[in-house]
């Protein structure tokens, strides 16, 4: 009887955890999303912020800005990262000793690593180099080469989960017909892994517009529209931090950081949309 | 023909796998190379061990902002942790099928807002609520709001990692117990945590690797005064109401205007909170394997 009443009390502290994580995000989620929400406007949509303390405008320029700097970024990652992921997991098997098996050592060292470096290095590191030694200056230019760095990994391991979904038969089929290696892999395993790969794109995307710190350092924060690659700019997740900290306009910052969050939730659905597909298909 | 394609694609996808380890070998070099003029001029154990930073009068200790990131990790850690692993535990032994449903999704969601509608949040809500604590100096910014913020953008890394490693332990040992007459939880709290417990350490340990590592949200939280964290009244705990700088704040507040020494000396910030993480991360994933292979052995 004692050990039963022991058993409820404990599984009931686990349930108020659970209960607990639920209602912060219900929390941050609900308060940024209504508070914002109730300030926007179609306008808001349409305007560029003017600038000054006021923080008078909309976010026009802010979200051409975060689309740039998302396309020149996965133009960048995207082949070297899933290169990168084909090559680990189609070529690995080939590594057995020498040069090509250091070469895939060195690079799950490489993705390993980076997984862990706070976006504020790539930051320190994207100035030192694209913004300073390049001449690149404050600009897109700088920020994407530097976001790049900061979503290689996430796509090559996303890459390297959805190869190792394709079923080895696949492999062998195609090369029992006299296909070469190439042949095989982009012909019948880059299409069948096409959705997953597909993930690591959307979560890459993702990354770049939530990011802050590195694009603080790097892209230089003109709330103009950017006419060219070394222009300056202001993400919209930048526009936020700039609003908040140096205008009072903290019903604008919300609007926008509710639009950031509206956003994330919609590709965080399409990544699960697309991962529960892919488990039906292989069922 | 065919050999000739097969062989460029091969060397096009080989380069392209190093690009990770060159961007590492580059971030390495860059870093380290323009923090010399700085570990030169000022010499590393000073900067580590001096308290004050004014780049006006050339002073560049860094001892404050190792003392606030320390602080307001240690913060966030004893906040988020029990939380986190009570999810953990909730997820992987406790819930029913459909209410883990719900918490799963909820902690994906927290672990994909972006940091910086966490620092409004934290601004704007957290900040008014802290500043309600009536003690002289408290400004509301300062390490528990900070710590408050950085505790809820942790809980997802520990949560879900804790959570796999219950999850890897054989549903054999569970069985066995309840078969020896324990109860669900006498065999949660004495067999599968125990069995889980090196991957439950490298869940915290990795979340202490992301608190460490946080730029944006401390910035705008945790108000930015290069001063070593005081107690602001006799009891200890107040200086958690103590405002402070991270070191990631300080690097990010002052890049974009610094020049020569105060420039390398944001670098060295970098190497040194860079060592710092790496140290982390690398016991992290120590105890990960030793989990894993301990998970085999058995």
């Amino acid at each position: 009887m004692m050990r039963k009443l022991v058993q409820n009390a404990a599984f009931t502290v686990f349930w108020m955890a659970g209960l607990g994580a639920v209602l912060i995000m219900l929390s941050v989620v609900g308060y940024v999303v209504f508070k914002g929400f109730a300030d926007i406007t179609p306008e808001f949509f349409t305007t560029s912020p003017r600038g000054g303390l006021s923080g008078e405008g909309g976010i026009q320029s802010t979200i051409v800005t975060t689309i740039y700097l998302v396309l020149l970024t996965l133009l960048v990652a995207t082949p070297l990262g899933v290169g990168a992921g084909i090559y680990l997991v189609e070529y690995a098997d080939q590594a057995k000793g020498g040069f090509m098996k250091r070469v895939t050592s060195a690079a799950r060292f490489g993705v390993e690593t980076l997984a862990g470096v706070p976006s504020i290095i790539f930051g320190l590191f994207g100035y030192a180099l694209f913004v300073t030694a390049l001449k690149l200056g404050f600009s897109l230019a700088s920020a994407a080469l530097a976001g790049s760095c900061l979503i290689i990994p996430v796509i090559i391991r996303t890459t390297e989960e959805a190869l190792k979904a394709v079923p080895d038969s696949y492999r062998e089929g195609s090369l029992a017909l006299g296909a070469s290696r190439w042949e095989t892999i982009w012909k019948v395993i880059l299409p069948s892994a096409f959705p997953g790969i597909t993930t690591g794109i959307v979560l890459g995307a993702g990354r770049i517009v939530s990011e802050t710190a590195i694009f603080f350092v790097t892209l230089g924060g003109s709330y103009r529209t950017p006419t060219s690659l070394l222009a300056s700019g202001r993400s919209m997740a930048l526009h936020v931090y700039y609003l908040a900290m140096e205008t009072r306009a903290f019903d604008k910052a919300m609007a926008t950081a509710a639009v950031l969050v509206v956003l994330v939730i919609l590709m965080n659905l399409s990544i699960n949309m697309i991962s529960r597909r892919i488990s039906r298909d292989t069922r | 023909m065919k050999n000739r394609v097969e062989n460029t694609m091969k060397t096009v996808l080989m380069i392209s796998a190093l690009s990770s380890v060159a961007i590492v070998f580059l971030i390495g070099f860059f870093t380290l190379k323009e923090s010399i003029p700085a570990f030169q001029g000022i010499g590393p154990l000073n900067m580590l061990t001096e308290k004050v930073w004014r780049p006006g009068q050339e002073a560049y200790g860094i001892l404050a902002m190792i003392a606030g990131s320390g602080l307001v990790t240690l913060g966030s850690v004893l906040i988020g942790v029990p939380l986190a692993l009570g999810c953990a535990v909730f997820l992987a032994e406790v819930a029913p099928r459909w209410m883990a449903g719900i918490v799963r999704p909820s902690v994906e969601l927290l672990a994909g807002i972006p940091s910086v509608v966490y620092g409004l949040f934290g601004m704007v809500v957290l900040v008014p609520l802290v500043r309600g604590i009536e003690v002289a100096g408290n400004t509301g910014f300062g390490l528990l709001s900070a710590s408050v913020v950085l505790a809820v953008m942790i809980l997802p890394t520990i949560a879900s990692v804790a959570e796999s490693s219950l999850r890897s332990v054989p549903r054999s040992y569970y069985n066995g117990s309840l078969a020896l007459g324990a109860t669900r939880w006498e065999t949660i709290w004495r067999v599968n945590i125990p069995a889980a417990r090196s991957g439950i350490l490298s869940a915290v340990v990795l979340g202490l690797g992301r608190a460490l590592g946080e730029t944006i949200a401390m910035i705008m939280v945790i108000g930015n005064s290069v001063i070593m964290p005081k107690a602001l009244t006799g009891n200890p705990l107040s200086v958690f109401l103590s405002r402070a700088r991270t070191l990631t704040g300080n690097i990010a507040v002052e890049i974009s205007y610094a020049t020569g020494v105060h420039e390398s000396a944001l670098f060295a910030t970098g190497v040194v909170l860079f060592i710092l993480i790496m140290i982390v991360n690398t016991s992290a994933r120590g105890l990960l394997k030793a989990s894993l292979e301990g998970g085999r052995r058995r």
